[in-house]
């Protein structure tokens, strides 16, 4: 038995993975920025929870589709069977037993989405990009039937009324400027952040990135290329129906329309408007998307529609990788501009 | 129960005249264009103006809503589109929702957001027998104007030279133009056809469904139903998928009202599982 | 400015605090949030009760009791949780007297807790689920509720030799509400519901659930889709031709929606329905509303929804009027129970226990007048009432 002492190159390696994972500064000012929001836009808490929470689910399809290169329609889903968890949960507990503790809910929510999530996944392992899109898509859509048709539990189209969550930890209640949901809402945000980043900076998150490179030959070195997606797909659901349950919770209700088609496309249109595959796109997407959507709305409630495909136009076609891309063009030219002075 | 069959069958036919120049775009160009209900709306609307507003005959509505479409997928393809066939599916997906969003805020500013729908002229209403089960009649005409389509787009693609230029631009892009074929061009007429495809379907549709804002992203799913079931590699793939489709969701609702909303889901999503290129692909599909 | 609120919360204590601020700082104006589906799929509905809110407005000036009234307008896109969020957004930061509009069941129910936790009246000016109101003791309803409108139509079948219906209605709230109504009124008369149909809500193809009302033979097919949905239906029972197979249609008056009834074509003419406004109803009061209307309006038809927004905005002025421009929540609801007036429908009150709409409701039959479709009234059920 020799001791396995590790050869120059793995030290390098594990030199370079540790220094990606070191937080930037950039990153550390978002933070505090988004925390901050508490202050600075104190009329606009609800908006703020809101895009908190949709910031989530964007995250969630970062995972599969930013680093493990699954086109996904369907996360819509998972936030919706997430909802509808947490939200009966809380329902029947009535405000006092411990199935209406707020955290509690997350956990189911995020529980049985995982589940299908897990069950799911293997619809997804293989197909082209579109094939995958209408699989997730497809099953979004069943979910969806389901919820409708299974009145008896679900309230069908009216919705589930009567979610009343106790307090959060048993201290807080949600109040009506969404003070506590807003600070709820980014205190999960900010953990599951911090748990997938530190995921994606993982040799898992790498194998992903590998398998989203190229399947055939990360399968051909020995990665057990099926059950990392398994495993992935299965984590998104889990985000996703967490950030569903948050819904449901700061909402006090569920409604078909979180299962809807919309959902889930408004999830990737948010991540890819943002720029996938860096954690942070999906977050700015949503926060740029559903803040333009408020303020044109306020603006023009009938035509706000076009101001926000005008934008998405324009940004495909000037700028490449989102909003993040822009900001990386700006950069690069500040750049260039701050080393000829 | 004939009656049923023939419903689904035309329902289906209007679902494929909807779709395919989708499949066109997607298979032959490999480009995710999810405005396409925008250019089928575009025909719906072309003949709900012409016929309401300057009383033109229903029948001069089809060929010039196919004509008007074309020409806006034109216009569009060398202004817009035709700076993305490079760009991700992902991009492509993110520039085509922003033209259904700014389509639906026009048409909405010009028409208003109300259902919208045409008088059909009588010669196409009514119903008659025939080997005793009762049948529209718009439903056989939209029958036999699709099964036209389908045949002559077939034999174009296989028959004619544009036919095989077209198959080689899609096959090898850089071959093909090493070889002389103009591409862009191609594509350029190629997409126009599918844009004027959709308008008559359109023009078609207004018989049938109405037609409001939202009806770009309302029919959105049904079209990439169709062509994910279909494939995207032959014509007669999508055609035979639409009808399929079409014939379970009537017989489907008709016969098991309680799960009819599940069946088309449903079988999208066993035959994607079980064949990942659709259905009716030719296996080697690339 | 946080610091400010917090004080402020500790002062009027706890979640009365919208209505207190804006009770405590004396103000001129009092805004009234309306929340419409302006987006989507129920647009046409957001436009009409926006349309008959501003042509109240136009018609009796903008200040009540010295205050001034102030339209804030959003659009929640037909989604719940966007209603809910705008909602609270009106009350926290706007300020609002009153929320309005709710274009959809599920769009009313999620504003409901927000109502009661803020003391704000909220008045439905669409939604037409029996149950929302008693959901919040600040709901108060101008439109009309489905078994009210839908009872009539079940009596006056009854009474006209007709035996055997298939119901067909959209499978959410409403329509299980008017089917439910209809069933129940029509066996009590003695007559059978062979069949209850429910479609999708989102369905563009109705052809199977036609075919399957015609291959059952009733004597009559009721039908209820919401606003806006009325015309593709029609569009299929009329290439289904239901009529020459001896089946009689009816339905509420949702279905020959009077904003697209004219367009809907002559296979309409006969149509039997039952609902709370026509158009073409017959008073001094409505054919000014109508005129008006169509002037405002660049010749859009005024329906039924449009009343819906009208009459709110009627019953936000009377309450206000009533308590001397005070705006305190609880007392503008008190003040709106019992409240009644002749609107362009026709008499109608709010009613003092329940806090819904008392109404008349109309039999009428689609016909042409000078050129044009009408849902013309030709019986009429006084005071039906909205729930019970």
């Amino acid at each position: 038995m020799s001791a396995i002492t590790p050869s120059t190159e793995a030290i390098r390696a594990r030199a370079v993975l540790l220094g990606r994972s070191r937080w930037g500064v950039a990153e550390i000012i978002f933070w505090v920025l988004a925390f901050a929001c508490y202050w600075l836009f104190p009329t606009k808490l609800s908006l703020l929870s809101e895009i908190a929470i949709l910031g989530l689910v964007a995250l969630s399809v970062d995972l599969v589709l930013g680093y493990a290169g699954i086109v996904t329609l369907g996360q819509g889903a998972f936030f919706g069977i997430g909802a509808y968890a947490a939200g009966l949960a809380a329902k029947h507990g009535m405000g006092t037993s411990l199935w209406s503790d707020p955290v509690i809910g997350l956990f189911i929510g995020g529980g049985v989405a995982a589940v299908i999530g897990f069950a799911t996944s293997f619809l997804v392992l293989r197909g082209s990009d579109m094939t995958r899109l209408m699989v997730t898509l497809g099953v979004a859509l069943i979910v969806d039937e389901v919820v409708n048709q299974m009145k008896w539990l679900t309230g069908g189209s009216d919705g589930l009324q009567g979610v009343l969550p106790s307090a959060v930890l048993g201290i807080w209640e949600f109040d009506l400027f969404g003070r506590v949901a807003f600070v709820y809402s980014m205190v999960v945000l900010f953990v599951l952040f911090v748990i997938a980043r530190a995921l994606v900076k993982s040799p898992f998150g790498l194998s992903l990135q590998a398998i989203k490179g190229n399947m055939l030959r990360t399968r051909a070195i020995g990665m057990p290329v099926n059950a990392r997606l398994v495993a992935v797909y299965t984590v998104a659901a889990f985000y996703a129906g967490v950030a569903g349950a948050l819904a449901a919770q700061t909402t006090q209700f569920a409604s078909p329309d979180y299962v809807a088609f919309h959902r889930s496309a408004d999830a990737m249109l948010m991540l890819v408007f943002g720029g996938a595959g860096h954690l942070y796109g999906g977050l700015l997407g949503s926060i740029i998307f559903r803040t333009m959507q408020d303020v044109l709305g306020n603006i023009t409630p009938q035509y706000w529609q076009f101001w926000l495909g005008v934008t998405l136009v324009a940004l495909v076609l000037f700028v490449r990788g989102g909003i993040l891309g822009l900001l990386g063009n700006m950069l690069a030219a500040w750049r260039r501009k701050g080393g000829a002075s | 129960m004939l009656t049923i069959l023939l419903d689904g069958i035309a329902y289906g036919m209007l679902l494929f005249i909807l779709a395919v120049g989708l499949c066109v775009t997607l298979g032959l160009m490999n480009f995710i264009n999810l405005a396409h209900g925008t250019f089928a709306m575009a025909g719906g609307y072309l003949t709900i103006t012409l016929m309401q507003k300057a009383g033109v005959p229903f029948l001069w509505c089809l060929p010039a809503a196919f004509i008007f479409a074309a020409v806006l997928g034109l216009v569009l393809e060398r202004t817009l589109y035709r700076h993305l066939y490079d760009k991700t599916h992902l991009d492509q997906v993110l520039f085509s929702i922003g033209l259904v969003f700014i389509s639906i805020a026009m048409v909405d500013y010009a028409y208003g957001a109300n259902q919208q729908i045409v008088n059909l002229p009588d010669y196409l209403t009514g119903r008659f027998s025939f080997l005793g089960a009762s049948i529209g009649v718009y439903r056989v005409f939209v029958i036999a104007i699709c099964g036209l389509l389908v045949v002559s787009l077939q034999l174009v693609l296989t028959m004619t030279r544009f036919g095989s230029r077209l198959r080689a631009a899609v096959d090898d892009g850089r071959v093909a133009r090493g070889m002389g074929i103009d591409v862009t061009r191609i594509f350029a007429v190629t997409f126009a056809v599918g844009s004027g495809l959709a308008g008559l379907g359109g023009a078609l549709g207004t018989g049938i469904i109405s037609f409001d804002p939202t009806f770009p992203l309302k029919y959105m799913i049904y079209f990439l139903i169709v062509i994910s079931v279909g494939g995207t590699t032959t014509i007669t793939g999508p055609f035979l998928a639409a009808i399929l489709l079409g014939v379970a969701d009537v017989a489907g609702k008709y016969y098991v009202p309680a799960v009819g909303g599940f069946i088309i889901y449903t079988i999208m999503v066993v035959v994607l599982i079980v064949r990942p290129q659709g259905l009716f692909a030719r296996a080697a599909a690339k | 400015m946080f610091r400010r609120q917090i004080l402020k919360s500790i002062g009027v204590a706890g979640l009365a605090l919208a209505t207190g601020i804006s009770a405590a700082s004396a103000q001129e104006v009092v805004k009234v949030g309306l929340i419409l589906p302006m987006t989507g799929p129920s647009a046409s509905t957001g436009r009409q009760i926006e349309a008959g809110a501003r042509l109240w407005m136009a018609q009796n000036g903008t200040i009540v009791a010295g205050k001034k009234i102030e339209l804030i307008i959003k659009d929640d896109t037909g989604a719940a949780d966007q209603s809910k969020r705008l909602a609270t957004e009106l009350v926290v930061n706007d300020k609002v007297a009153f929320l309005a509009g709710f274009g959809l069941t599920p769009l009313a129910l999620a504003v409901g807790p927000v109502a009661s936790q803020a003391k704000v009246p909220a008045v439905i000016m669409a939604a037409g689920t029996s149950t929302i109101v008693a959901s919040s003791p600040y709901f108060v309803r101008t439109s009309f509720t489905l078994p009210q409108n839908t009872a009539p139509m079940a009596q006056w079948s009854a009474a006209n030799n007709i035996k055997t219906v298939v119901t067909l209605v959209s499978d959410y709230g409403p329509g299980l509400d008017s089917e439910k109504a209809f069933k129940a009124e029509f066996e009590a008369k003695g007559g059978k519901v062979l069949d209850t149909l429910r479609a999708p809500l989102m369905n563009p193809e109705f052809a199977a659930f036609l075919q399957k009302a015609k291959d059952l033979k009733p004597d009559a097919l009721f039908l209820f889709v919401p606003s806006g949905q009325g015309a593709s239906l029609m569009k299929q029972v009329g290439e289904r031709e239901l009529a020459k197979a001896g089946i009689k249609i009816i339905g509420t008056g949702d279905v020959t929606d009077d904003d697209q009834l004219n367009g809907m074509g002559d296979a309409l003419i006969g149509m039997i329905t039952s609902h709370n406004y026509s158009a073409a109803h017959d008073s001094p009061e409505n054919k000014a509303y109508v005129a008006a209307f169509l002037k405002a309006n660049n010749n859009m038809r005024p329906n039924f929804m449009s009343v819906g927004g009208f009459d709110g905005m009627a019953a936000i002025y009377k309450a206000l009027e009533k308590t001397k421009g005070d705006t305190d929540g609880t007392k503008l609801v008190e003040a709106m129970k019992g409240l009644a007036w002749v609107s362009p429908r026709g008499p109608m009150s709010i009613d003092a226990t329940t806090r819904d709409i008392t109404q008349n409701v109309y039999v009428r039959e689609v016909k042409k007048v000078d050129g044009q479709l009408y849902n013309v009234e030709f019986a009429t059920i006084a005071n039906v009432k909205g729930s019970n």
